[in-house]
């Protein structure tokens, strides 16, 4: 393991303290409960949005704080959810008298921490929360026989259509009803052309050759739908945009969300961007909106995901407005 | 010297041999998990209740219902995963269903016990033969139940189906939890819930029969 870590033990706090650090006028961190803030807190009377989960995946959450998107973000252990006290936390922080909106990927131990913490903001506080669980990842069968779809790039494109719901000033079934929308119009897949190692792990979490490639991989390292050998950018990029193609819900044009799992260059987002581009052309799906390079990560994975989201005129406009967090900052 | 009802000493002395236990096979439940999960359960089951370990210390608990709740809420705030809410949940109902006893006979733990198993099967949405630690929870409630009024022979009866329950993860394929995106590369391996869940019943049988050292 090759690492820039002072502490195997401090990575998560010693990251936070950086990212807060990094961005005084954006962040305030709640180090006890590794909670990252709005530096400037949102006016009274107004939908709030937390959201948390393993760390490992910078920027998010932490880097969509700020006005436009989350108003906390909660930081668990590499690759493990947050608890129950963080959240209180976050929401007893942020509760501006009109609720508050948990973004919750689908994974076991994130939706049982936060479903615990709504439980508890709600019998001490009588803060009403609400949570709304990301599922995107069409890599994942949604039967009974899983834990159903996993939450990944989708997940980004929610905090930031929900939050410009919330800035705007819209009540709390609204801002659940877009979010819910973002999620059931997104979907996304991923894949993975190394492992990647978690600090603790010290070695990779599994096994991939030298000229192997696992399509359909999770953002801990979860085994995906198949291996196959190296292939160029433009079938990797067909091999995620089928499924995704194949269940994307609606009509109408898309945002492309290009997403770096942390261990790929620019360069090559860009390449299977391109291609993204031609095989979308093909299929007749118009592109509407775009974003490429690394939002939602896993650690020093290398590989890609991409993410198409069916818009409709609604979401565009709430897409468009400004935002200004550490990791996505447009119009402000 | 076998104890016929569990008073806050009892329990106390169930959860620290527990946090004994589960450091010593910290490895064993961390290298079960590597192989269908995230390779994270030993060490995050060991920091719980050393967690808890320190609570005890540090607290004086006037009766099971407090002990117990305390223990929840540690283990809630310390654990994280999904081991966190489902161990926190069971100790926090297990709790409430205590009420105010001073203590537990066999009768009045099975009664904690089905309302802790029940929470447990409630927060995963889960039932038995999913492959997780309901599958040693669950027979080894019914072995507890069906054992009778003697404390020391009903908690053994459980232990034993609690082993029995773990073993028989193996064979199956997860359809809960993160083990299950593994589907049928699931089968073959024991669920690390399961094997936690049996340390547990373990320090519980040593509790209540007194079994010398921690």
């Amino acid at each position: 393991m090759k690492k820039l870590i002072d502490a195997v033990d401090d990575v998560v706090v010693d990251a936070l303290q950086g990212m807060a650090l990094a961005h005084p006028d954006a962040l305030t961190l709640d180090l006890e409960h590794r909670v990252l803030l709005r530096a400037e807190p949102k006016e009274q009377g107004r939908v709030a949005l937390i959201s948390g989960g393993g760390s490992g995946h910078e920027p998010l959450h932490g880097g969509f704080v700020g006005r436009g998107m989350l108003d906390a973000a909660c930081a668990g252990e590499v690759f493990t959810s947050p608890v129950p006290d963080q959240m209180a936390a976050a929401i007893a922080a942020v509760d501006r008298g009109a609720g508050v909106l948990q973004i919750v990927k689908n994974y076991t131990g994130d939706v049982m921490n936060f479903e615990m913490a709504a439980e508890l903001a709600a019998a001490e506080s009588g803060t009403e929360v609400r949570s709304v669980i990301t599922d995107d990842d069409v890599a994942v069968e949604d039967s009974t026989f899983t834990a159903g779809r996993r939450g990944v790039g989708g997940t980004v494109l929610v905090e930031k259509i929900a939050g410009a719901a919330a800035e705007e000033g819209r009540d709390l079934d609204e801002v659940t009803a877009i979010a819910t929308r973002v999620n059931e119009r997104a979907r996304s897949m991923g894949v993975a052309l190394t492992s990647v190692t978690v600090p603790a792990n010290g070695k990779p979490s599994f096994e991939l050759g030298e000229d192997e490639i696992e399509v359909g991989i999770g953002i801990h390292g979860e085994p995906g739908r198949h291996r196959s050998t190296l292939v160029p950018a433009k079938d990797v990029a067909r091999r995620l945009l089928d499924p995704i193609l194949a269940e994307l819900p609606g009509e109408g044009p898309v945002l492309l969300f290009v997403n770096g799992m942390g261990g790929t260059p620019l360069l090559e987002l860009y390449i299977l961007a391109k291609d993204a581009h031609e095989i979308l052309a093909e299929a007749g799906v118009g592109i509407s909106r775009q974003l490429v390079g690394n939002y939602i990560t896993s650690l020093d994975m290398a590989g890609a995901s991409i993410t198409l989201l069916r818009l409709d005129e609604e979401l565009t406009a709430l897409w468009d407005a400004p935002v200004s967090t550490p990791a996505l900052r447009r119009g402000l | 010297m076998t104890t016929t009802a569990l008073t806050t000493t009892e329990l106390e002395d169930w959860l620290r041999r527990a946090a004994a236990l589960l450091t010593d096979h910290a490895a064993e439940l961390t290298e079960l998990d590597a192989a269908i999960g995230d390779a994270d359960h030993g060490s995050n089951m060991s920091r719980g209740f050393r967690a808890v370990v320190e609570a005890l210390d540090a607290g004086d608990f006037a009766d099971p219902a407090a002990l117990l709740k305390k223990t929840g809420m540690t283990l809630v705030s310390t654990v994280g995963g999904a081991s966190g809410p489902l161990y926190g949940t069971l100790f926090l109902r297990l709790a409430g269903a205590t009420g105010g006893a001073a203590s537990l006979d066999a009768a009045a733990l099975g009664e904690a016990l089905a309302a802790g198993v029940q929470g447990v099967a409630d927060r995963g949405k889960a039932a038995p033969g999913e492959k997780t630690m309901l599958d040693a929870w669950t027979p080894a409630l019914e072995a507890f139940r069906g054992a009778g009024d003697d404390l020391a022979a009903a908690v053994a009866a459980g232990a034993a189906a609690a082993a029995q329950g773990r073993d028989d993860t193996a064979p199956m394929t997860a359809t809960k939890g993160r083990a299950s995106y593994l589907g049928e590369r699931s089968v073959g391996h024991v669920d690390p819930g399961a094997a936690s869940t049996v340390l547990l019943w373990q320090a519980l049988a040593d509790a209540v029969s007194g079994e010398a050292g921690r």
